[in-house]
C-alpha cells in the first residue's frame, strides 16, 4: 500500500462516475440479461405466433372479407405479450434496488457513496436507458417480424402507416415505465418476493379493478394506468371506426392519445421520485 | 480521527446505543470491544451514516460521513462480509465501487492481490467461503487508500494464515498514520493487535483507554489453591479478610489475599496445601469482569 493520500487529492465527485458504476453493476449480473432475453423471446414469440396463425387463416380462407377482418397492428402488439414484458421490466428494475437490500450490498454501496440520492438517481438513469433500448428492440422486432409475416398476404403495414410508429414508441416506453414502477416498489418494500407480487398487482391487477363505465371516476382511475395508456397508443386509428363494418364497442370515457403519453410520463416521474426519496431517508 | 459525542440510537423501546462518547486517534490500532449485542455494529453503522442517530453525533475527520459525496477515499469499511451481491464476480464488485469513486482500475488489481484473491477475481462472490468474503470486504476497504479504516469483526471465518495477514495489515495501516478501528467480541483477538481499546456493554461506554490501562483495571489478584481440608482453609482465609471459592476442577480460588499470605496462614495452622499459584488476571478476565453485568445474551449455567 502506498503512502496516505491527502484528502485534497480527491477528484471532484461526478455523476458520470456513478452512472458508469451502476452500468458495471447492471451488466455484471447474468440473471438480469437472462431475464431480459427470455422476456423478449416470449413477448415477440407470442406476437409472431398470432401473426402466423392469422396469415394461415387468410391463406386458407375462401372468403375475401377475411383479409380485411384482421387488424394487422393487433398481432404486433398482443396485450398478453406486452403484459409479460411489463412484468419482466418491472422485475429487472426492482432487482436493481431489492437486489442490493436482500444481501446487504446496499450498505457497501452507501458506505462507498454516501450521497444516496445520487446513487439512486444514477440507477434510475441507467435502468431507464437500458429499458428504453430494450423496449424499443422488442417493440420494433415485434412490429417488423409480424408485418413481414403479413406481407405475403398483403396486409403488412409499413412503419409509416397511420398509428404504426406511435404504437412502436408507446410499446417501447412501456418497458422503462414498468421498470421504474418496479424500482419504486422495490425501494418501498425492499423484499424480493413482495416486490414482484406488488409490481404485478400495481401494473396488471389494479387496472382491472377500475373497469366498467357505470361511474366515470372509476373509469378515469383505470384510464390513468400504464396498461390503459398503452392500449390507447397501440390502437390502429385506421380501424377505430370501420366504415360499414360491424359496430364496435366504443368507450364513453376513452383515453386520448395525449392523455396516454401524459400517463406514461407521470408514472415514470412519480416512480423515480419515490425511489429516490424513500432510499434517502431510511436506515439501511 | 473518529469522534462520537453522546451518540444514542433507540429502536422503538430498545436502546441500542446510549450516550456513547469516545475518540479514536490516528496512528494506532483501536479495538472496539463488547459482548454480542453491545451495540458495536450499530455504532459503526452510525459512523458510516447508514443509520441515523436518535441523538448525539459521530464525525470522521471532523465531518459527519454522510455529508461527503464520495466515501472510499475518506473511510474504508468492512461491516459484514455478506454485504455483497452474490451474483457478481469479485472483480465486477470492486470495479463498480472503484468507478463510482473515480478510483483508477489498476487499484482494483492491486487490492485483489493484496487480499490474496487475484486467482478468484472472476469467480462469482456467491461461491466464496466466509474467509474469502472477508478478504473481499477488506480489499474493498483498501480501494480508496483511505486515512480511516473501520472493520467489524474482520477475523471471522479466516484461516490462520488469514488471521496473521489481517493482524499484520492492521498494524501496518496504523503505522502509516491511519486511524484503524476494529471491532471484536473476543479480547484474545485484540490482545496482540490493538494499542487502545474502546469497550462498551449494553450500548454504554465501559472504558476508552490504552491496552495497559485496561489490563490494570481488571488486575484483581487471585490465588489458586489445592488442599485436602477446604473447610479449615476457608475459615482461615475468611478470618484474614479474604474469600475462598471452589472451582470446577477441585481447586479453590482465594481472592483478597496474596499467595505468600495464604501460605503463611496455612503453615501456621498446619493445613496441608498441595498447590499455591498466584494468578494475575489477564486482559480476557478484565474484559469479562467489566462486561459481566452488561452482557446482553448470556449462556446458561454457572459462570
Amino acid at each position: 500500500m502506498s503512502a496516505m493520500t491527502p484528502p485534497a487529492a480527491e477528484p471532484r465527485a461526478r455523476f458520470g462516475d456513478l452512472l458508469a458504476a451502476e452500468w458495471i453493476k447492471m451488466r455484471s449480473l447474468r440473471s438480469t440479461s437472462a431475464a431480459l432475453v427470455a422476456g423478449a423471446l416470449v413477448s415477440v414469440g407470442i406476437c409472431v405466433n398470432s401473426a402466423r396463425s392469422n396469415a394461415h387463416l387468410i391463406e386458407r380462407s375462401t372468403n375475401p372479407d377475411q383479409r380485411t377482418a384482421i387488424d394487422p397492428l393487433h398481432a404486433a402488439f398482443v396485450p398478453e405479450a406486452f403484459q409479460i414484458l411489463m412484468v419482466v421490466a418491472a422485475a429487472v428494475g426492482a432487482a436493481t434496488i431489492f437486489g442490493e437490500y436482500a444481501g446487504g450490498m446496499i450498505r457497501t454501496t452507501f458506505a462507498a457513496v454516501p450521497a444516496r440520492r445520487s446513487v439512486v438517481a444514477a440507477k434510475v438513469v441507467v435502468v431507464t436507458a437500458v429499458m428504453l433500448v430494450y423496449g424499443t428492440a422488442v417493440a420494433a422486432a415485434s412490429f417488423g417480424v409480424t408485418q413481414a409475416i403479413y406481407d405475403p398476404v398483403r396486409i403488412g403495414l409499413p412503419i409509416t402507416a397511420p398509428g404504426a410508429f406511435r404504437a412502436v414508441a408507446g410499446s417501447a416506453l412501456l418497458a422503462p415505465v414498468s421498470a421504474l414502477v418496479g424500482m419504486a416498489l422495490g425501494a418501498l418494500i425492499r423484499h424480493t418476493a413482495g416486490t414482484v407480487v406488488a409490481s404485478v398487482g400495481v401494473l396488471l391487477l389494479l387496472p382491472r379493478l377500475f373497469g366498467g363505465e357505470t361511474y366515470r371516476w372509476v373509469k378515469e382511475i383505470g384510464n390513468a394506468m400504464p396498461v390503459s395508456a398503452w392500449t390507447a397508443l397501440v390502437e390502429n386509428p385506421a380501424r377505430s371506426l370501420p366504415p360499414g363494418g360491424p359496430v364496435r364497442w366504443v368507450s364513453r370515457y376513452p383515453v386520448s392519445v395525449t392523455e396516454a403519453w401524459l400517463v406514461l410520463g407521470a408514472w415514470a416521474l412519480v416512480a423515480a421520485a419515490v425511489a429516490v426519496a424513500v432510499v434517502h431517508r431510511r436506515d439501511v | 480521527m473518529i469522534e462520537a459525542r453522546e451518540l444514542t440510537k433507540r429502536y422503538g423501546g430498545t436502546t441500542a446505543v446510549n450516550a456513547l462518547s469516545f475518540t479514536v486517534r490516528p496512528g494506532v490500532v483501536t479495538g472496539f470491544l463488547g459482548p454480542n449485542g453491545a451495540g458495536k455494529t450499530t455504532t459503526l453503522r452510525m459512523a458510516l451514516g447508514l443509520n441515523t442517530p436518535t441523538s448525539g453525533s459521530v464525525t470522521i475527520g471532523g465531518r459527519p460521513f454522510r455529508e461527503r459525496p464520495r466515501g472510499l477515499r475518506h473511510v474504508g469499511a468492512l461491516l459484514d462480509a455478506g454485504d455483497v451481491h452474490g451474483g457478481r464476480s469479485a472483480l465486477a464488485h470492486l470495479s463498480a465501487l472503484a468507478r463510482g469513486n473515480a478510483i483508477p482500475r489498476r487499484r482494483v488489481t492491486e487490492v485483489l492481490e493484496e487480499a490474496g484473491l487475484a486467482g478468484a477475481a472472476r469467480r462469482r462472490v456467491g461461491g466464496f467461503s466466509l474467509g474469502m468474503r472477508q478478504r473481499l470486504g477488506i480489499a474493498a476497504a483498501l480501494l480508496g487508500d483511505p486515512p480511516v479504516l473501520l472493520f467489524d469483526e474482520p477475523l471471522n471465518g479466516l484461516d490462520p494464515e488469514g488471521v496473521l495477514w489481517v493482524r499484520g495489515l492492521l498494524r501496518r495501516l496504523a503505522a502509516e498514520g491511519r486511524t484503524v478501528f476494529v471491532s471484536s467480541h473476543l479480547m484474545s483477538e485484540m490482545e496482540h493487535t490493538a494499542d487502545r481499546l474502546v469497550v462498551i456493554g449494553r450500548g454504554e461506554l465501559i472504558a476508552s483507554e490504552s491496552l495497559a490501562d485496561f489490563a490494570a483495571r481488571g488486575n484483581r489478584r487471585s490465588v489458586a489453591v489445592r488442599t485436602s481440608d477446604p473447610a479449615a482453609l476457608a475459615a482461615l482465609v475468611t478470618s484474614a479478610g479474604g474469600a475462598l471459592e471452589p472451582e470446577d476442577d477441585g481447586s479453590y480460588t482465594v481472592t483478597g489475599l496474596s499467595a505468600d499470605r495464604v501460605s503463611e496462614l496455612a503453615f501456621e495452622r498446619r493445613v496441608l496445601l498441595h498447590e499455591v499459584t498466584a494468578r494475575n488476571s489477564s486482559l480476557e478476565q478484565a474484559f469479562m469482569e467489566l462486561t459481566a453485568d452488561s452482557a446482553e445474551y448470556r449462556s446458561g449455567g454457572a459462570r
